[in-house]
């Protein structure tokens, strides 16, 4: 057996960092619900482990979503990734070669060159198996290298990987990335001390040691190189579980329970830990969050999960995030920002008890019509939008009951997004008895917030829910609605809840180019900007939500459209506030620009025609 | 040599100063962007608390300007700029001119209700501004609403686009609490059938007699004041407006079904006024009022020496405040032209 004192560093570090992340994952495991823990068992024996090792080779490995985002990078995050697990697989390989293809302790392959002086191999030599190893072996090296080189200039240079901001980190995780980033050095400075000494190493190991060898006396360096080498892994290994490096080992966790169909909990428990565990503060979040343009820094994703990590989140830090999504659609691991947010605001708000005792006075409607239609509350602040539909609905001849004609009960959403969750449970189920009591079949609502909700937290069995963007585009599909086109040039703004939240981008876009020229805007559909009027924000001034505002304003503006159309009450409101540009919504652009539909021309036409006889 | 001053807006304030001006000596130039004079007092009836009419008013100011007052009707400012010790003015039509002092008596402009979209202005045709019903009192026609009733019920909804942060006016307009009294009782002596609701926050009666009028809307009059910010309108199928309000003294929510509608829209900087104080290179503070070097003790002086302020452009203010303030910039002007 090969040994050396110098190896006890890395040696005990690797143990260390083992049996810490042993003791969290037992107690991650522990933790889970009885029924988590069966699907992950389960998951282990199933076809979605395929997918899984596919998706932690694309996402942990190649980094494809941060290709995505900038070439750069990607390559950055991939070379460290991929670099150095194929350092690991493939010393390992090479070490059998001289091993006689016993296994081996694990640091025989980390320092192998420095037990093993192959002077049978020449320094560039592929085609023999010894030779193959040993280019390779540099070849890896070099892309790693390549790697740490970016990841210098990005530093100074952000802008080049497509970040303008990047993460403030905290000392422990400097500590972290400087042993991280020294590890690679040490490894060629040691690889090439020995090779210089010996005449070994590969092509790029074998070159730099030949020229070490004129400047520097080898034999007294080379020993001491590899001490630094086994040390900066130690050091590593020993910060890693408290470091953002945790996220190496957890986001492959991460991604299998998620393949396993396990989602978060009511509650912060084992699988928000795990998700929280897995933010690698690359930053990527930070750019697209308009927080900071209302000079609201700290509460961005990757600061506020690592609050969550080390306890010290605050009331202000839970409630100051407007919800829109963006960083959940920029996220590369796809942790769910928001839901972690919502479950902080769970355990903030426990203690508030409501009182909705009031509603069960409400009268129940029973006209029988197919189609139910729910303004909402924010629809009923906007009576423009609330006429427009109901001029539509009389257009098209939908026979409807307007559910909440003489006020609205709220969907729920507004205390959801709260972390109240059971408050908002108790109108959810007082909705639910009211919209199912129409015995309708399409229940059509006018706010993207309460379709949301309608869609994904009410049980409605054989109720179709429609936002009255994909109605209208029903409508005009099916020839029911003619619409006329105009002369204006629109832009339009997809609201968060109905695009990232819900995925409807095309619908309202159809109707809207029926009547009018509409201009691409610089973030739309999933890049979309928040309004600043979002209800999922529970802290921010009103000179903190004009900032947001009008910088999406700006934005929104720039090709000189005349008028903003969007399809949320909300957004409508918010950016009407502006006072900058007409602001519609796609339900009051169709109610103006309607054409009688054929029935009522056919109609008319029967008419004119009992004219001409009579 | 006779000292030249220009003042820029000929309502009320800018009538004042130029005849103020004049008395005391000074070559005046009163520039109008409209076509006539008078600014918002032209269309409004009657002024509290003594139910003044706007036209009386108007003409009794208007009198006091004498015949050398140059007054530059239809001309909006284009340039305006400080050089040496005097300044140049320009019109869009090419008028120009030089002046040592400039008084800026650019008002206000009504708080545009369909910002207020909930309240249903320019949606249903119940609902209308507090200066729609001065037109409606000025014109002398019979008392109804837009579908041709007599409204059985009024409502008067306070601070419409003041006091509002969803708005981004966070300032009180100061005269609609007292000009929300006033116009309840000029309709309830209309229609003295009716019900009169007043839907406020605070009532702010600072002013002379204004408490008296109020408490004489309520006991003469019987007009009610309901403690509540309204949350929304809609239309019945009678074009009634229903509107939902808390009474947060009773702590219940209401619906109330009224003819017609009167929301108090408030007073906003014009949207000119901010143009001009770019010119001048004056700093714009967050309200968009002018701000004054000390708005304790010099509330007629810019930062900038010979630029003054006079009126509702540097903030809100009744047509009493508003002329003596007129008067107190006169005397501004004659202290820095005379030094």
């Amino acid at each position: 057996m090969t040994f050396d004192l110098f190896v006890l560093p890395f040696f005990i570090g690797l143990l260390f960092l083992l049996g810490v992340l042993v003791v969290k994952y037992s107690r991650w495991i522990a933790m889970m619900d009885a029924s988590d823990r069966v699907k992950a068992g389960m998951a282990l024996f199933s076809f979605s482990l395929l997918k899984t090792i596919k998706e932690i080779f694309m996402e942990s490995l190649l980094h494809r979503r941060m290709f995505k985002r900038n070439p750069l990078l990607g390559f950055m995050h991939m070379s460290f990734a991929l670099g150095w697990l194929l350092l690991i697989v493939m010393g390992n390989l090479e070490s059998r070669v001289y091993s006689g293809g016993h296994i081996n302790p694990p640091y025989y392959p980390i320092f192998l060159k420095f037990f093993i002086h192959d002077k049978r191999v020449l320094p560039f030599e592929i085609f023999t198996l010894p030779g193959f190893f040993r280019f390779i072996m540099d070849l890896i090296l070099l892309f790693v290298l390549s790697g740490l080189v970016l990841a210098l200039f990005k530093r100074t240079r952000s802008k080049w990987f497509g970040l303008k901001r990047t993460t403030v980190h905290n000392s422990f995780d400097k500590w972290a990335i400087t042993s991280l980033w020294l590890i690679f050095p040490m490894r060629l400075l040691a690889e090439s001390f020995t090779a210089g000494i010996y005449k070994g190493g590969g092509f790029l190991t074998n070159t730099l040691g030949s020229f070490f060898n004129l400047i520097f006396p080898l034999e007294y360096l080379a020993y001491p190189a590899w001490w630094a080498y086994s040390f900066m892994l130690g050091i590593f290994f020993v910060t890693l579980p408290w470091s953002r490096f945790m996220h190496i080992p957890t986001e492959v966790i991460l991604i299998f329970l998620r393949n396993a169909g396990i989602e978060q909990g009511k509650y912060p428990g084992s699988f928000s830990e795990i998700e929280i565990n897995s933010c690698p503060r690359c930053g990527v979040c930070i750019d697209v969050c308009q927080m900071n343009q209302a000079g609201l820094t700290g509460s961005t994703a990757v600061y506020f999960i690592r609050s969550l990590r080390d306890q010290q989140t605050d009331v202000q830090l839970n409630s100051n995030c407007m919800m829109c999504g963006r960083c959940l659609e920029a996220c590369p691991v796809g942790i769910d920002t928001l839901g972690l947010r919502v479950g902080a605001r769970r355990v903030d708000n426990k203690g508030i008890i409501s009182d909705f005792s009031y509603l069960m006075k409400q009268p129940l409607i029973k006209k029988k019509t197919e189609v139910v239609y729910f303004a909402g509350c924010m629809g009923h602040l906007t009576p423009g939008v609330k006429r427009a539909m109901l001029q539509i609905f009389e257009k098209a001849g939908i026979g409807y009951t307007f559910l909440d004609e003489d006020g609205s009960i709220c969907c729920g959403r507004p205390l959801k997004l709260a972390g109240m969750q059971e408050a908002a449970l108790k109108l959810v189920s007082e909705n639910t008895v009211k919209i199912k009591n129409t015995g309708a079949k399409i229940l059509v609502t006018s706010c993207p917030i309460c379709y949301k909700v309608f869609n994904n937290d009410y049980k409605l069995e054989g109720i179709t829910v429609m936002h009255h963007s994909v109605f209208i585009d029903n409508l005009v599909k099916e020839g029911k609605l003619i619409l006329r086109p105009s002369a204006l040039k629109a832009v339009y703004h997809d609201p968060c809840e109905l695009g990232r939240g819900s995925g409807i981008y095309e619908q309202p876009r159809n109707v809207l180019k029926q009547i009018a020229e509409v201009s691409d805007v610089a973030e739309e559909r999933a890049n979309s900007l928040c309004c600043g009027g979002s209800i999922g924000d529970l802290a921010m001034n009103a000179i903190q939500r004009n900032v947001i505002r009008d910088n999406a304003l700006n934005i929104l503006c720039q090709s000189r459209p005349d008028v903003l159309v969007t399809a949320c009450p909300l957004c409508k409101k918010t950016f009407d506030s502006g006072n900058t540009i007409v602001v519609k919504d796609i339900a009051e652009l169709v109610a103006d620009n309607m054409e009688p539909n054929k029935l009522q021309l056919h109609a008319a036409e029967l008419i004119d025609q009992q004219c001409v006889i009579s | 040599m006779e000292k030249h001053v220009v003042v820029i807006g000929a309502g009320p304030a800018g009538l004042e100063t130029s005849a103020s001006l004049s008395k005391l000596g000074f070559r005046v130039t009163l520039v109008e962007k409209e076509e006539a004079t008078g600014g918002h007092l032209k269309k409004w009836h009657a002024l509290f608390p003594t139910l003044l009419s706007g036209k009386d008013a108007l003409e009794s100011i208007t009198k006091e300007l004498n015949s050398t007052i140059k007054i530059q009707t239809a001309t909006k400012i284009t340039g305006l700029e400080a050089v040496n010790d005097y300044f140049t003015i320009s019109g869009h039509n090419g008028w120009q001119e030089k002046a040592d002092a400039v008084v800026l008596t650019t008002g206000f402009q009504l708080f545009d209700s369909h910002r207020k979209e909930e309240y249903g202005y320019g949606i249903y045709e119940n609902v209308i501004t507090s200066a729609d019903l001065e037109e409606l009192f000025a014109s002398g026609k019979e008392f109804v609403n837009r579908h041709g009733n007599k409204p059985e019920r009024v409502g008067f909804v306070h601070c419409v686009g003041s006091r509002d942060e969803k708005v981004n006016n966070l300032h009180c307009s100061k005269v609609c609490c007292i000009t929300a009294v006033k116009q309840a009782i000029e309709v309830k002596q209309l229609l003295p059938d009716a019900e009169i609701f007043c839907f406020y926050m605070d009532l702010r009666m600072f002013g002379r007699h204004y408490e008296e009028l109020y408490k004489e809307a309520q006991e003469k009059y019987n007009i009610q004041f309901i403690r509540g910010r309204l949350s929304e309108s809609t239309e019945d199928h009678e074009g009634n407006i229903v509107v939902k309000v808390e009474d947060t003294l009773l702590g219940k929510p209401l619906r109330i079904k009224v003819g017609l509608l009167v929301l108090m829209a408030g007073m906003e900087p014009r949207a000119g006024t901010k143009s001009l104080t770019t010119m001048l290179g004056l700093k714009n503070v967050p309200d968009g009022f002018i701000q004054p070097v000390d708005e304790v003790l010099r509330s007629n002086f810019t930062e900038i020496p010979g630029v003054f302020v006079a009126g509702t452009c540097s903030g809100p203010k009744s047509v009493s405040d508003t002329l003596a303030d007129a008067r107190s910039a006169a005397l501004a002007v004659a202290d820095y032209l005379k030094s």
